[in-house]
């Protein structure tokens, strides 16, 4: 079983990897922790403790920590939806936390309650992540010029996981679709 | 459905509360209602049956609120969606 201790030490490693930091209200941080360690027993993921799962990872995966939606949170609003992950001036304490909207699209909050839950029939096999249209989503892929990194978000990351390099080193990768119709 | 009272001197109001046992800003707002001192009841969404889910999903939609949480619905009239201490204030008059 995942201790409280192992849980910290993951979304520590995952912050500093991001540039991020965790909830500088240890009250707080400790609250959600425990509701993602009590996740991960429940569902065997720890999907984000303040949103409604339905125990299918299929369904779950956009809201396993860390979520998809935290990195536009965190850079619109300085911290996630959960409050887990702050940017470094809540961390420094020169803003405060604060309860943000929901970015996770209504057809999938409505899922978790027209699924059958965990004991219901599984899911079929997943299907590969296909973005029908450009207007449905602002992702992005960007690289960074120092190593290479690659990564698909709205924005490039405050802090290249891999080497370190800033935000301002990351360019993005326009891709030319041309080939598809000749 | 399994709702969870709590007692409290103020009880001018009838207030529900829909919420998730692992949520950080539910646990903040029973905490507050708590200090308030009002009376309320809550139900964790998350620990209700399937049946329950379903009902507590119309009930926020025919309130035109998100299926999100917390939501606190006063009197049965006004829905208030996240941790929102001012509007829960002024809602309940104190």
């Amino acid at each position: 079983m995942t201790t409280l201790k192992e849980v910290r030490q993951r979304a520590e490693a995952d912050a500093k990897m991001h540039g991020y930091a965790l909830n500088p209200d240890e009250e707080m941080l400790q609250g959600i922790l425990k509701g993602l360690k009590r996740n991960e027993e429940r569902y065997g993921y720890p999907s984000c403790p303040c949103r409604l799962a339905t125990g299918q990872l299929e369904k779950d995966r956009d809201i396993i920590c860390p979520c998809d939606y935290r990195d536009p949170d965190v850079e619109e609003y300085g911290n996630c939806y959960c409050a887990l992950y702050v940017n470094q001036e809540i961390s420094e304490g020169k803003a405060e936390v604060q309860p943000i909207p929901e970015r996770r699209p209504p057809q999938k909050l409505e899922q978790a309650y027209t699924s059958g839950g965990p004991d219901s029939a599984p899911e079929p096999a997943a299907k590969p992540a296909v973005v029908s249209s450009a207007s449905e989503t602002n992702l992005k892929f960007w690289f960074c010029k120092v190593c290479g990194y690659v990564c698909f978000r709205e924005e490039p990351p405050h802090k290249c996981p891999i080497c370190g390099a800033k935000q301002e080193m990351f360019s993005e990768i326009l891709l030319g679709m041309n080939w598809m119709t000749r | 459905m399994n709702r969870i009272k709590v007692e409290g001197k103020h009880k001018d109001h009838q207030i529900l509360m829909y919420a998730i046992s692992t949520c950080n800003w539910c646990r903040m707002t029973k905490q507050f209602l708590r200090d308030l001192g009002v009376e309320y009841e809550y139900v964790d969404v998350d620990l209700a049956s399937k049946g329950d889910q379903e009902l507590i999903k119309q009930h926020i939609q025919r309130h035109g609120g998100d299926l999100r949480y917390p939501t606190i619905i006063i009197d049965d009239k006004i829905l208030i969606t996240g941790f929102r201490k001012e509007q829960i204030k002024e809602a309940l008059g104190l």
